[in-house]
């Protein structure tokens, strides 16, 4: 993004004005200075959404689970042992041929960070926040997600810490026996971010 | 606060742009305000999520839309760390202008000069608490207040004097409203409640429910389920 400044690297004023913030923190001694390649490692490699397909995929597999994981699913994803924060209270809903769940947080960029990583830029932009709770319909066909009228749409803005993760339906194509036979890793596979935040339904 | 932040509602945003195959982070900038964001709370800038939200809250408007979500938190960690004395803004403005930034750039953060009390950096981030019993129960009826805030709240404008039911109850949560501004963690019942699309956007409204998570003292009894 060009912002009409004679920089000779073209360096945004918010990465000239981080540079400045770190060297003087850094000269405190108040950073470390391999603090943001911990902050890579974490966020950009080892917490991310495919930890929330794990958890959906064995909610498709095991019925059990699934009871579990929707009665109470901080105490249901225990066993996954995530890393990540955000998750003090993790509610999860359920989407269903005549129900459909999308997940916003319209005062800041609330998100389970554990279960599906840090948020896309999308969730955090005004566009998304602003509209998601007022024409939820109109927002997710703009998305590409078509939803019949007989479809009722439920909206959960995250204003205080419990936060949501949305459970979809397994791809429509995918047969009972199919679903039998794949292991929840090749499940997972099939599992994308957007529709774990509700804004679209495996196809 | 009726801040910019509070963007629930609000015309005029456009269409939701996706990115297709987006990195965590766009440009090494943005993992770095993460990490600045991570060590500026033990630093002093703040020590709950509660007043890290708040200080973001309090960016100056026109950068809270135009910086980013990284660009904001920047702001955010700036506005702390002055107030708390950590680093002055004249020491940061003249590392700014010696690394290359304009004196004409906008500065995203307006710290005061009297800033509330903080505490001791907490050891883990934990905000469930004992409270008394909770006043509503799933069913209720209830109404949403109608005062604005000066400072931090979590009940969105656009849901102040609407009706809704309680869907759940949660316990007792540490409240936003109290600790993000230092006057301690006040604990109050949380609940869900779900409004109906008519009653927040009128009769015109798109078929829709919508939950939000709110504190007692953001509730007042309509009816209770047992009436």
């Amino acid at each position: 993004m060009s912002h009409g400044h004679d920089h000779e690297h073209e360096l945004l004023p918010q990465a000239i004005r981080t540079e400045a913030i770190e060297s003087l923190l850094l000269e405190k001694g108040l950073l470390t200075p391999n603090a943001v390649d911990e902050v890579i490692a974490r966020y950009a490699e080892r917490i991310g959404p495919m930890n929330g397909a794990k958890i959906v995929a064995k909610a498709w597999k095991d019925p059990e689970f699934k009871k579990r994981l929707l009665d109470n699913g901080t105490d249901a994803i225990e066993e996954f042992d995530l890393e990540g924060g955000q998750v003090e209270k993790l509610v999860v809903v359920e989407n269903t041929p005549t129900e459909h769940n999308a997940v916003v947080c319209t005062l800041c960029s609330c998100y389970p960070w554990a279960v599906l990583g840090l948020p896309p830029k999308w969730y955090k932009d005004p566009a998304y926040r602003s509209r998601i709770v007022r024409e939820p319909r109109k927002v997710l066909a703009e998305m590409g997600l078509e939803l019949a009228s007989d479809v009722s749409i439920k909206v959960w803005d995250s204003s205080a810490e419990v936060r949501y993760m949305v459970l979809p339906m397994p791809p429509e194509h995918l047969s009972d026996e199919v679903l039998a036979q794949q292991s929840e890793a090749q499940l997972a596979e099939l599992i994308s971010r957007d529709s774990m935040i509700g804004v679209e339904v495996l196809g | 606060m009726d801040g910019i932040h509070d963007l629930g509602g609000k015309h005029g945003y456009g269409q939701v742009d996706r990115e297709v195959d987006e990195p965590t982070f766009h440009a090494p900038w943005e993992a770095k305000v993460f990490s600045l964001m991570l060590a500026s709370g033990p630093a002093g800038a703040w020590l709950c999520s509660d007043r890290f939200r708040h200080l973001v809250e309090r960016v100056d408007p026109v950068s809270y839309l135009s910086d980013g979500y990284y660009g904001r938190w920047l702001g955010g960690i700036e506005i702390g760390l002055v107030e708390a004395g950590v680093l002055s803004q004249e020491a940061i403005q003249s590392r700014y202008i010696e690394l290359g930034g304009l004196k004409s750039d906008r500065v995203a953060a307006s710290p005061v000069g009297n800033p509330e009390p903080l505490g001791d950096f907490p050891q883990e981030f934990h905000s469930q608490r004992e409270v008394p019993q909770a006043r509503y129960s799933v069913g209720d009826s209830v109404i949403t207040d109608t005062q604005v805030k000066h400072g931090h709240t979590r009940l969105p404008a656009y849901a102040r004097g609407k009706k809704g039911k309680i869907v759940a109850c949660h316990g007792g949560w540490v409240y936003p409203d109290s600790n993000a501004h230092g006057k301690g963690e006040d604990p109050q019942n949380l609940y869900t409640v779900e409004f109906q699309g008519e009653e927040l956007w009128g009769e015109n409204s798109e078929p829709m429910s919508l939950c939000l998570d709110l504190f007692e003292p953001y509730l007042h009894l309509i009816q209770s389920e047992e009436a």
